[in-house]
């Protein structure tokens, strides 16, 4: 089963050593919604697992508007080096002032990268099988960069900022992630017919990282006809690499593909820091609190963590459990059609984990 | 609903074949309205840019004089010029009639077999400006702005326009697609307007949600989905995946909706030069954009009985072009249509 020796290994980051007695401290964000709940779900499997993990929790309040919260939260990832986070709500009820506190995050800590695997499960019931695509997204700039105005009254310019450094760089880095993962095509996804100097200098950037990697195959598509592509036969792609806001659309409709925001990890990676989350970064703010929200994908978050750790054992060892407890139909949780709830699915991996012989601490 | 221009009950429509296989689903869509006694007088006009007097691009004169006198067009895909010195013409003749707002009901059709059943939603795109202004900046060498607009009237109209749409078709809900969390002042604008103009329509459902939650959503449920409106980039993928999900820009209508009572119906697929003039092509979304502009005019019964005729050669499978699955002719498709029309009536 190739599924159990995947791991996550960062090309260029090397993470922090071990702290004293070989045990790591990773910063915690439990966020809103259904963050807090899914974050004590992998520090219960972590404590069950005796991973040599500890966590420094840091809350947000999503409710005030100083930014003391999020900066206290971006000093304690830099002196860890690493993260694992819940989503923090944007209240629109807010100022516009008031930017969103998770994008400040990514842009503070220079986590240029979003990478997104989207793999088929077996045990999940989907309408397209054999999906295996990685998703690249530029993180920092694009439409995100945050750059309003109102120049006249009722008329507002919101700035898209594309560049050649950043586009260079994520370029690179899906190439070398393709080739470092054996995979044998990179399509950059964009809209440089319209957004001719923008999206026409991305694409020129990922030209030129192409003609470094005479191994791999790169090609182009413009967003729209993606989007079509990927509910009409997902199977085509093999890497995505792209801008901020396509990478939005594009990793939300693939997660949708394989079974939705419960299903799958992503992570955010700098040249020194690296935080991970869920990949569609869901609130879930109508379903926190009541027990079916579906842990796999931030356990499986949290396990992209450990091999970034060199944790690799732990890793593979949770992993495959969350792996075979997805076969079981009847703990599936209402996301993806069961009536299962969450502690449900959390006692089954931990059970399994257990059954493999490994040490364990009582539960 | 614009005011019949022509004589004997007769309402006259600007026909822009276009390039490619334009003339040929033209003339499929002639033919069968012919059949349908439709009461529709065709005036056909081509749009290749001419320059003006004062250097300006525009569409020919006899082109423009003739929509702005029906209001109503019906149009097949236009060629991109590429070092023809000129814009696009979807460009121009959206500028020329101040086209503000596209529209494309996505409904499945049952015959033509996709992943995703029972399709039935529409998305209506603010197409005037958003992420479309066309106004970017090099700031300094190798740092590039692009500029996105929106505009509270802009935004006002879109959303008024939606719910007018939902109302007269007997849609239940308008959701508002955005990514307010990020753009807090643009996308947080065009909500406000959509709020504002909600209220206005208490009998219609008003939900917003974000882009990526609808992405999310929509490859997994699309029947959640009803009226969405939404600004120019969100509508361009969004409209092309609920394409996607019903079989693509093949059997996909769209009609776009001007100022001033204008209101231009077309196919969005291309040209297809390779199978230009080989009676290969498919009309199916040239003929039902043509329906959607029936029921825009209200002549919902020839619309329906049109549709109706259209759904059944396909779901019966036995004469369907190439792209449909099968290796029939147009013109035999078309006769098909043609047959279930007349034994309709």
């Amino acid at each position: 089963n190739s599924l159990l020796l995947i791991t996550y290994k960062m090309p260029l980051l090397q993470p922090p050593p071990a702290k004293y007695g070989g045990r790591h401290t990773v910063t915690l964000i439990p966020g809103d919604g259904i963050g807090p709940e899914l974050l004590n779900h992998v520090r219960e499997v972590f404590r069950f697992s005796c991973v040599p993990v500890d966590f420094e929790v840091v809350h947000v309040n999503s409710a005030v508007e100083t930014e003391d919260d999020i900066n206290n939260a971006i000093t304690a990832i830099r002196r860890n080096g690493v993260a694992l986070k819940g989503n923090i709500e944007t209240k629109h009820t807010m100022a516009p002032s008031v930017k969103s506190r998770n994008n400040l995050l990514r842009t503070s800590l220079d986590l240029y990268a979003n990478v997104m695997h989207c793999q088929s499960l077996p045990g999940v019931q989907t309408r397209h099988k054999n999906i295996d695509i990685m998703i690249i997204r530029e993180n920092t700039e694009g439409e995100y960069s945050s750059l309003e105005h109102e120049s006249v009254s009722g008329v507002v310019e919101s700035l898209k900022i594309i560049t050649r450094n950043n586009s260079l760089r994520i370029a690179d880095y899906a190439f070398k992630l393709a080739r470092e993962k054996g995979r044998r095509r990179v399509t950059a996804v964009h809209k440089a017919n319209i957004m001719k100097l923008g999206d026409g200098l991305f694409l020129q950037c990922c030209r030129e990282v192409a003609s470094g990697y005479p191994d791999i195959t790169f090609d182009s598509m413009i967003v729209d006809n993606t989007t079509m592509q990927l509910v009409s036969k997902p199977q085509q792609f093999d890497v995505m690499v792209m801008p901020n806001l396509y990478g939005n659309v594009v990793s939300n409709v693939c997660a949708g593909l394989v079974g939705g925001p419960g299903l799958v990890p992503g992570a955010n990676y700098g040249h020194v820091y690296a935080v991970f989350e869920t990949a569609t970064r869901n609130t879930g703010k109508s379903i926190a609190n009541r027990n079916i929200a579906n842990p796999t994908a931030m356990l499986l978050a949290s396990c992209m963590m450990l091999d970034h750790l060199k944790l690799y054992d732990h890793a593979s060892s949770i992993r495959n459990a969350i792996l075979n407890t997805m076969n079981e139909t009847r703990l599936h949780t209402a996301d993806i059609g069961g009536q299962g709830t969450t502690s449900e699915v959390v006692q089954t991996i931990m059970r399994f984990i257990q059954s493999k012989g490994q040490l364990t601490s009582e539960y | 609903v614009p005011v019949a221009s022509g004589t004997g009950g007769m309402q006259t429509v600007t026909l822009i074949p276009g390039d490619g296989i334009g003339p040929e689903i033209s003339s499929a869509v002639m033919k069968i309205f012919e059949t349908a006694k439709a009461p529709i007088r065709w005036e056909e006009r081509n749009v290749t840019a001419i320059k003006g007097p004062g250097g300006r691009w525009m569409i020919p004169p006899d082109a423009k004089e003739s929509m702005d006198k029906s209001k109503i067009g019906l149009k097949g895909p236009l060629k991109t010029p590429i070092a023809a010195g000129h814009p696009s013409m979807n460009l121009l003749l959206r500028k020329t009639f101040d086209l503000y707002a596209n529209v494309r009901p996505c409904i499945s059709i049952e015959g033509y077999k996709t992943p995703y059943t029972d399709v039935n939603l529409v998305t209506i795109r603010e197409n005037t400006e958003g992420e479309y202004s066309g106004i970017e900046h090099v700031i300094v060498d190798g740092v590039v702005q692009s500029i996105k607009l929106i505009t509270e009237d802009a935004s006002r109209r879109i959303a008024e326009y939606a719910f007018e749409y939902a109302r007269n078709n007997q849609r239940n809900s308008v959701t508002a697609v955005h990514k307010a969390n990020i753009m807090r002042m643009s996308d947080g604008l065009f909500l406000r307007k959509c709020r504002e103009v909600a209220e206005n329509y208490k009998d219609i459902k008003f939900t917003e949600m974000y882009l990526d939650t609808v992405c999310l959503n929509m490859v997994q449920d699309p029947t959640q989905f009803d009226v969405l409106v939404m600004p120019n980039l969100y509508g361009d993928i969004l409209s092309d995946l609920c394409a996607g999900l019903i079989g693509g820009l093949g059997v996909t209508p769209s009609g776009n909706i001007g100022a001033n009572g204008v209101a231009i119906f077309e196919s969005v697929h291309g040209t297809a030069p390779d199978i230009a003039g080989l009676d290969l092509a498919n009309p199916t979304a040239l003929l039902l954009s043509a329906v959607m502009m029936l029921r825009h005019m209200g002549l919902h019964d020839y619309g329906n009985k049109i549709q109706t005729a259209c759904f059944d050669t396909i779901r019966d499978k036995k004469v369907l072009t190439k792209d449909l699955g099968g290796n029939s002719k147009c013109s035999e498709f078309t006769a098909d249509i043609c047959r279930r029309i007349q034994d309709l009536d």
